[in-house]
C-alpha cells in the first residue's frame, strides 16, 4: 500500500524507485521507494538524520541517488535540462542567503529565472505571476523593504514567494518553519494549506513537529533510518504503534480539540507526573 | 508596482553612460598630453583619420592611440574578471591580485625575464600561462566535492599568491642587475611604450571573452544565494561557475601580460561600480566601464602629475583606487 485511493487518478508527478541515496559514500537510503500522491500536501517525518531532507534533495535532484532514479512527470528527472526542471519544480531549501542589500520585490523576481533567456527579459507575465506570488504570501507592502531587515517570519514567507513566483505545479520545502516561533509556523503552514486546497499544487514538506504535520498535511510519509516505515493519511500514521516504531515513544493519540484531527501526545515513562518527577530529581540532603 | 524594475535599473544605465563618457572624455585629455600637446580638435581629428596634421597623425596613431587603447581594454578585462571572483567567492577581498591569479602571471613573466632573458612578447605569453596555471591550481585546490567558490578560493588563493610572490622576490635575486632591474620595471606595471601588439590582445579578450562574463551574469547573482537556491532556480551551478571563472581567469591573464600586474583595480572597481549603482546584480558591465575609467584616469594622472620620477600606472592604481574605495566605504553607513 503506497497511496491512498483518493490520489490514485491521473499519472505520478513525483516519485522515486529503488533510490540508494547517501553523500561522499556514507549510504543513507538503499532501495527506497515513494510517490508522492499528485495533488496532495505530503509531509515527511521522522527522527533526526533520518534521511527525512536527503529525500527531498533526492526529489528536487539536487542530490544525484547512486542508482534508481527520481521521476518528474513520467520522466527521469536528471534527463531534464536544469532549466526545465526549474519550470516544474520548485524548492524552499532549509538554508539560503540573501544578496546584501536586495530588496524583496527584487528577491522574489529572481523566481522568474527559470522562465527568462539571455535575451528575453522581464515580461509583463514575468510581472504579473511576481505581484502574484507576493499578494498570495502577503508580502505586498513590504516590496520595497531590505530582505537583510526583516523578521524571521516574514523572510521566510518572501523565500516562500520566490518559489511560488516560479510557477511550478510542485512545491518542495525543507523544514519551512525551523527557526520560527510557533505564530510563524502556523502562518507560514496555513499559506502552504491556502495553496494546497486551491488543487494546483503538489506540496512535499520535511516537518519536525508532529502536531503541525498532522494537523496541516493530508498525506504523511514516515521515515526511519532511511527507509519509509509508513505512509497514508495522518489518521493512519497516527498511531501509537507507529509513533513507537518511528520514535521509540510511548504515546497516546487523542482527537484534537481545535481540529478533529489525531493529536500525539506521548506518555512519560511509568506514567510518572511532572511534579512526581520532579521530586525524585532532588538531591539528597 | 514602481518595484518591479529588473533587467537594468535606471540608475545602473546613467552610471553606465556616464562611466563611458568619463572614459571616452579621459582618454581624449590623455592622449592631448605629452611631448608635443595637441588640442582636442586635432586628438579627434587623428583618432578618426581626418587630420591634416601628419604629426599629430602618426603620434596619436602609433603612440598615444594603442596606449589609450590599451589602458581602456585593460580596465575592461581587470573590472569585470574583478566583479566576477567576487560575486564567485562573496567576499570583496576574492579579486584576481589577491587570490594569486596575477601574482601567478608575474611569475611567469619574471621567469621568462630573468631565466631566459626573453622579449616582450615571449614575457608576455608566459605571463599569460603563468597566471592559467595559478588559476588551474588554486581552482584545483579549492575544490571539494565538485564545489568551489566561497572562502575557500580566498584562502587557498592567498595562499598560493604568497608562495609565488616569495618565487617572485628569489627569481628577481638570482638574476643579474640588468634583467633584475628589467623584471622590476615589469612588476610595477607599466603603460609606457605600449603599441599595436599590446592593445590588439587585450581588445580581443575584450571582444571575445566579455560578452560571456554578461551573458553569465544572471546565473553569478543567483549563484550568491547559495547553490541550492541557485539549482532550484534552474542553474547549471558549477558549469556556469567555471564558465565564469574561465572567462576571468583568461582576461585577467592578457591584461597582466599586456601591461604587468595592476595593483586594485579589479578589486575596486567593482566594489566601487556597485556602490554607485546601488543594485545588487554583479557589476559585470558597471564594473569594466569604472575598470575603464581607472585606468584612463590613472595614466592621466601619471603623464600630468608634475613629479620629477616616472610613477608607473601599476603604482598609480594603487593610490587612486584605494584613495576613492576608503572615500566611498568611509562615507556609506552600510559596508
Amino acid at each position: 500500500m503506497k497511496t491512498t485511493s483518493s490520489h490514485l487518478e491521473g499519472s505520478d508527478v513525483l516519485s522515486g524507485h529503488a533510490l540508494d541515496l547517501g553523500y561522499d559514500g556514507r549510504r543513507i537510503s538503499e532501495g527506497l521507494d515513494v510517490v508522492i500522491p499528485p495533488g496532495s500536501f505530503t509531509a515527511i517525518i521522522g527522527p533526526n538524520a533520518c534521511g527525512k531532507s536527503t529525500l527531498l534533495r533526492a526529489l528536487s535532484r539536487l542530490l544525484k541517488p547512486t542508482a534508481g532514479q527520481v521521476d518528474l512527470d513520467g520522466r527521469n528527472i536528471h534527463s531534464y535540462r536544469t532549466r526545465d526542471v526549474a519550470r516544474r519544480l520548485a524548492l524552499l531549501p532549509q538554508q539560503s542567503t540573501a544578496p546584501d542589500g536586495i530588496t524583496v520585490s527584487d528577491l522574489v523576481a529572481r523566481g522568474r529565472f527559470p522562465h527568462q533567456g539571455v535575451l528575453r527579459q522581464f515580461s509583463e507575465t514575468d510581472k504579473a505571476k511576481v505581484a502574484e506570488a507576493m499578494a498570495a504570501t502577503g508580502v505586498t507592502e513590504l516590496a520595497d523593504r531590505a530582505v537583510g531587515e526583516l523578521s524571521g517570519g516574514q523572510r521566510q514567507r518572501v523565500w516562500l514567494a520566490l518559489a511560488l513566483a516560479q510557477d511550478t505545479p510542485v512545491l518542495l520545502l525543507d523544514e519551512p518553519t525551523t527557526f520560527l516561533d510557533i505564530a510563524h509556523q502556523l502562518e507560514v503552514l496555513r499559506l502552504c494549506r491556502r495553496l494546497h486546497l486551491t488543487g494546483n499544487y503538489t506540496l512535499v514538506t520535511v516537518l519536525h513537529d508532529l502536531s503541525l504535520a498532522f494537523r496541516f498535511a493530508d498525506h504523511v510519509i514516515a521515515m526511519k533510518d532511511g527507509r519509509i516505515v509508513a505512509e497514508g493519511p495522518p489518521s493512519r500514521i497516527a498511531t501509537p504503534e507507529i509513533m513507537r516504531e518511528v520514535y521509540g515513544i510511548e504515546s497516546v493519540v487523542i482527537t484534537d480539540p481545535a481540529t478533529g484531527g489525531p493529536l500525539v501526545v506521548p506518555l512519560e515513562p511509568d506514567g510518572v507526573s511532572p511534579a512526581a518527577a520532579a521530586d525524585t530529581l532532588q538531591v539528597p540532603a | 508596482m514602481n518595484a518591479l524594475r529588473i533587467p537594468a535599473a535606471p540608475r545602473t544605465v546613467v552610471v553606465g553612460i556616464v562611466l563611458l563618457a568619463t572614459t571616452a572624455l579621459l582618454g581624449v585629455l590623455a592622449m592631448q598630453t605629452g611631448t608635443i600637446s595637441f588640442s582636442f580638435r586635432e586628438v579627434m581629428a587623428a583618432v578618426f583619420g581626418l587630420s591634416d596634421n601628419p604629426q599629430a597623425g602618426m603620434v596619436i596613431h602609433r603612440i598615444r592611440l594603442p596606449r589609450t587603447v590599451t589602458a581602456i581594454g585593460v580596465g575592461l578585462c581587470l573590472g569585470a574578471a574583478g566583479a566576477t571572483f567576487q560575486s564567485i567567492s562573496r567576499n570583496a577581498l576574492g579579486s584576481p591580485d589577491i587570490i594569486g591569479f596575477t601574482t601567478g602571471a608575474a611569475t611567469g613573466a619574471v621567469a621568462q625575464i630573468i631565466l631566459f632573458n626573453a622579449g616582450p612578447a615571449a614575457t608576455a605569453l608566459a605571463a599569460i600561462a603563468g597566471g592559467l596555471l595559478a588559476a588551474a591550481v588554486v581552482y584545483a585546490l579549492s575544490v571539494r566535492g565538485g564545489v568551489s567558490g566561497g572562502y575557500r578560493l580566498i584562502l587557498v588563493g592567498i595562499g598560493i599568491g604568497a608562495m609565488l610572490g616569495a618565487v617572485n622576490t628569489l627569481l628577481l635575486l638570482k638574476g643579474n642587475e640588468d634583467l633584475a632591474l628589467q623584471a622590476q620595471m615589469w612588476l610595477s606595471g607599466s603603460l609606457a611604450a605600449r603599441t599595436w601588439e599590446h592593445a590588439v590582445p587585450v581588445a580581443a579578450a575584450v571582444v571575445l571573452l566579455l560578452p560571456v562574463l554578461l551573458v553569465q551574469g544572471r546565473s553569478l547573482g543567483l549563484l550568491e544565494m547559495g547553490d541550492d537556491v541557485a539549482r532550484a532556480l534552474g542553474v547549471r551551478v558549477e558549469a556556469s561557475r567555471l564558465t565564469s571563472m574561465a572567462a576571468a581567469v583568461g582576461l585577467t591573464a592578457v591584461a597582466t601580460a599586456a601591461v604587468g600586474p595592476i595593483a586594485f583595480v579589479a578589486l575596486a572597481a567593482p566594489q566601487l561600480a556597485a556602490r554607485l549603482t546601488r543594485s545588487v546584480q554583479v557589476p559585470l558591465g558597471t564594473g569594466a566601464l569604472m575598470g575603464a575609467a581607472l585606468m584612463v584616469a590613472c595614466d592621466l594622472l601619471t603623464q600630468r602629475l608634475p613629479m620629477t620620477v616616472h610613477v608607473p600606472i601599476g603604482l598609480m592604481t594603487g593610490l587612486v583606487g584605494g584613495c576613492y574605495l576608503l572615500w566611498l566605504v568611509t562615507r556609506s553607513r552600510s559596508i
